[in-house]
């Protein structure tokens, strides 16, 4: 029996009716978890009391498969498939944190290419995040606009490595193909043409009045909490605390352009609300927009395949390295014994480490809020699983 | 703080519980810290004001033939350092105090590396299976993990 | 012929003839609403949907109908089984009995009631009914909660557009509503929305209190026939279809058709009410019996394609706001519009 401001039933001898709490299950097969995962709920009434989120429907044994590599290159499409809607900062982390191990220096043209897919691919998936998080609000046509403009970006990929979604583009040490020569130009209408769209579902979205009520005040992650359990992206930029990986601990040349890191502030509802981390990723978008629109135009000449090694056999060690990815941080640890397998390989997903949260922040939720705060997360549960 | 100041300031505070540290010649220093330890040691990094270690990236199980380790990469976000922590326990009693309570991050990754290699972790609210089934037997990711043949009357490698 | 001349003359088989005719319109209106929703929902998505069956599209929604009619129709083994099959049955009757009262135009009503639009608010009540019903006998916990929250939400709204309606009898001072329509005819400016067929300060005095009456009238049909922004109780997103969960085939059939005749029931009340039924807005010219019928279908739809429309814009409530506009916002507007009314009408200068 729980004691709550809604239990105001008495009988007549003044003792409370006796209600009993419901556990539903939501998922795994369920519109709004966006993936197979399991929610286990404990209501009362529309309150929640209790969630419990089960994961692991999706484990691909992507850790132990990558112990029985011929070489550290097959592991790449691996990585591919850990967040397969935003594959190319995937790569990124891996790739980089290998060239760490082995100490490579690429080319800047290598650093710029690399920056320039990062950034189209953090717009890609936050295209998905703020469209599918419409759709669990009920907004259905915001999606649509966006994936008519994530079109575009997936066309700008498929034209330099022949992938749509999983690309198997960044290799150690350099690149599997140059831009052709119609990328540059298409990229730069891209640009051009995206921030129309933005302005477009900013209006229609972000500050109507019925999803300000849905999700401001909603799912509020206190600053400290954020940082103790150790979420990262825009869920931790949103709780106030000003950290971008990017700016804060560099691993490529993002010193060279200008660019803001986007902080919540609290406009409507309080910091650390779903409304703020919404806004986060939508503000991010056109950041995103800026850095790329400088790189294109001071991109270097280079051959992109120069540091490649031809055999990878790194001295044995072990090393961390990361990666702001559109979701918080992607990690690898990659432990290297003197052979050209890896020992251990380990991801940390940001939708891992950002999930676990959701057992603290949605107590006292309604069970609307709780769709709106897992869509806030934005997870994947292809890095969630791994 | 460069990681020999940090490795001073263990030492002095731990003494022998501070087994091994590894700086120069190493990608990312780390220091291996006796296992029975490791929650004391948490607490400490996360309190002293100089090292202020509030956020733990990544926690993962190895497996070195032999003896299983857990490796802790922490990060300040006020100092902006880093540092590794490291414990090696033996694989046949992996028993190793659990950091849950410093940091709230390390449920699931202790979880994951309890579920992976059998890493039991002491103190921990809520261990139990996190990626596998909840009655899986064996632990995978162990150098020496045979696949079953059969699972609840499924067959397992096709 | 002579049996079937006495057939003709029997009052039984005349009163069921009389029945169907309304079924007539709304089977082939659903056929053309889903087809618009569909399409409109598309425009504003920036695609276009159906292009492939029929040119662009429009013998689609006959697919759609074949569909539903072929699909195997399944029953959970655990449903309760008396109930889950009448619940659709009740849903719909529920619906349709009120389009007895509906004025298709100055020639045929179904029924000429004195008693109309009271008849009509009370009899759609089983509706809830119904949704309570297929709720529970799914025998899942989604369903269950879909139609508590359907059921919360019919029966809060029911309130302030009853209020609606009570402001609207005392001004007409009758609730048939056949003569509801007769007392608006003879141009737009005899309108209820314009203030009526009254003499100039009793419209001017009457206008504000109307078009407020108006707007809570539409927002408490909308909760009703749960339409976004009140779609809580069949969210995809969260409760896979709510109440609709289990039904497949003709039973699915049956509530989708009812759900959408319904949104025309409110439509045409509100028309009924506020924009003179079947009158046309020119007064003599276009009028007629024919007429009447063209113009009170073509105003019904304006306010389904109104409602099309925002569904596909607009995000959802959550339940508790939900009930908060009903209780807090459109309860007391409704109250004071009331009370106004009736010192308007009782004042004789």
């Amino acid at each position: 029996m729980i004691e709550t401001s809604f239990d105001i039933a008495k009988t007549s001898t003044g003792k409370s009716l006796r209600t009993e709490e419901m556990v539903v299950n939501m998922g795994p097969q369920h519109p709004s978890t966006h993936g197979v995962l399991r929610l286990e709920v404990v209501l009362d009434g529309e309150i929640v009391v209790d969630v419990i989120p089960h994961i692991g429907y999706l484990h691909r044994c992507f850790e132990k498969h990558c112990e029985h590599m011929t070489n550290y290159q097959q592991v790449i499409p691996y990585v591919d498939r850990m967040d397969y809607v935003a594959a190319m900062t995937n790569e990124m982390a891996f790739v980089s944190v290998v060239e760490k191990l082995l100490k490579i220096e690429v080319p800047e043209r290598v650093h710029y290419i690399r920056i320039i897919m990062a950034e189209l691919q953090r717009i890609a998936s936050h295209q998905i995040a703020i469209g599918t998080f419409g759709i669990d609000m009920g907004a259905f046509t915001p999606f649509l606009y966006y994936f008519r403009d994530r079109e575009k970006i997936l066309d700008l990929f498929e034209m330099t490595c022949g992938a749509r979604l999983l690309y198997n583009y960044m290799w150690i040490g350099g690149l599997s193909h140059d831009l052709p020569p119609q990328f540059i130009g298409q990229a730069k209408d891209f640009c051009r043409d995206f921030k129309k769209t933005l302005q477009e579902v900013n209006d229609l979205l972000n500050y109507n009045e019925i999803f300000i009520k849905r999700t401001a005040n909603v799912g509020v992650l206190p600053k400290d909490l954020a940082i103790n359990y150790a979420c990262s992206g825009p869920m931790l930029r949103a709780s106030g605390v000003d950290f971008d990986l990017r700016r804060d601990d560099p691993y490529t040349l993002y010193d060279r352009f200008e660019w803001d890191v986007i902080v919540g502030k609290g406009e409507v509802g309080v910091v650390g609300d779903v409304w703020n981390r919404n806004m986060v990723r939508q503000k991010e978008m056109w950041e995103s927009l800026r850095i790329i629109e400088q790189a294109l135009a001071s991109l270097p000449e280079g051959d992109v395949q120069k540091a490649i090694p031809k055999r990878i056999r790194p001295v044995p060690g072990d090393v961390y390295g990361r990666v702001e990815g559109p979701r918080g941080e992607i990690g690898f640890y990659i432990v290297a014994e003197d052979s050209v397998t890896p020992y251990r390989v380990k991801g940390r997903a940001p939708a891992f480490v950002n999930l676990s949260v959701i057992g603290e922040i949605a107590k006292g939720a309604m069970l609307a809020d709780l769709v709106a705060i897992v869509g806030s997360i934005d997870i994947v549960l292809g890095e969630v699983d791994r | 703080m460069t990681p020999q100041e940090i490795y001073d300031i263990l030492k002095t505070q731990f003494g022998d519980a501070v087994l091994e540290v590894k700086i120069e010649g190493a990608r990312d220093p780390f220091i291996k810290i006796q296992p029975d330890k490791i929650n004391d040691v948490a607490r400490f990094v996360h309190n002293n004001e100089q090292l202020q270690f509030d956020y733990l990236m990544c926690l993962s199980g190895v497996d070195y033939k032999g003896k299983l380790g857990v490796t802790y990469n922490l990060y300040s976000m006020v100092h902006r350092h880093k540092i590794t922590l490291k414990i090696e326990v033996p694989t046949e009693s992996p028993d190793a105090p659990s950091v849950e309570s410093v940091w709230k991050s390390a449920n699931w990754h202790e979880r994951e590396a309890f579920d992976m290699y059998g890493i039991n972790f002491l103190g921990h609210p809520d261990l139990r299976r996190i990626l596998l089934p909840d009655d899986w037997e064996g632990y995978p990711l162990r150098k020496d993990y045979q696949v079953p043949e059969f699972y609840n009357g499924m067959k397992v490698p096709y | 012929m002579e049996t079937i001349q006495s057939l003709l003359e029997n009052s039984v088989v005349l009163t069921l003839l009389n029945a169907a005719v309304p079924l007539l319109f709304i089977l082939p209106y659903a056929l053309v609403t889903i087809y618009v929703e569909m399409k409109m929902a598309a425009h504003i998505q920036n695609r276009l949907a159906y292009m492939e069956s029929g040119w662009h599209g429009t013998l689609q929604p006959f697919a759609d109908m074949l569909k539903l009619l072929q699909k195997e129709d399944i029953i959970p083994a655990a449903a309760d089984k008396l109930f889950f099959i009448l619940a659709p049955y009740l849903v719909f009757v529920g619906m349709y009995a009120s389009f007895a009262v509906l004025p298709f135009s100055s020639a045929y009503i179904g029924s000429n009631i004195d008693l109309g639009i009271f008849y009509l608010v009370s009899v759609s009540s089983l509706v809830v009914v119904g949704l309570l019903m297929s709720g529970w006998a799914s025998n899942n916990k989604w369903s269950l909660f879909g139609a508590m929250r359907s059921v919360a939400q019919i029966v809060s709204y029911e309130i302030p557009g009853v209020f609606a309606i009570l402001g609207v009898v005392m001004v007409f001072g009758t609730m048939n509503m056949q003569t509801m329509t007769q007392l608006q005819d003879g141009g737009i400016h005899h309108w209820l929305i314009l203030g009526g067929n009254f003499p100039l300060w009793q419209k001017l005095a009457l206008f504000p209190f109307m078009i407020v009456l108006f707007v809570i009238y539409l927002l408490s049909s909308m909760a009703e026939v749960n339409r976004t922004p009140f779609d809580l109780p069949e969210a995809e997103s969260e409760l896979v279809q709510g109440y609709n969960t289990e039904y497949s085939g003709m039973k699915f059939a049956i509530f989708y058709l009812a759900e959408y005749a319904n949104l025309f029931l409110v439509s045409a009340v509100i028309v009924v009410m506020f924009f003179g039924g079947w009158s046309s807005p020119f007064g003599s010219f276009m009028s007629g019996p024919v007429w009447g019928a063209f113009w009170f279908v073509l105003k019904g739809m304006s306010f389904v394609f109104f409602n099309v429309w925002l569904r596909w814009t607009l995000p959802r409530l959550r339940v508790d706001q939900l009930m908060y506009v009903s209780w807090k916002v459109l309860t007391p507007f409704a109250l004071v519009c009331v009370i106004a009314i009736g010192l308007i009408m009782v004042y004789d200068p």
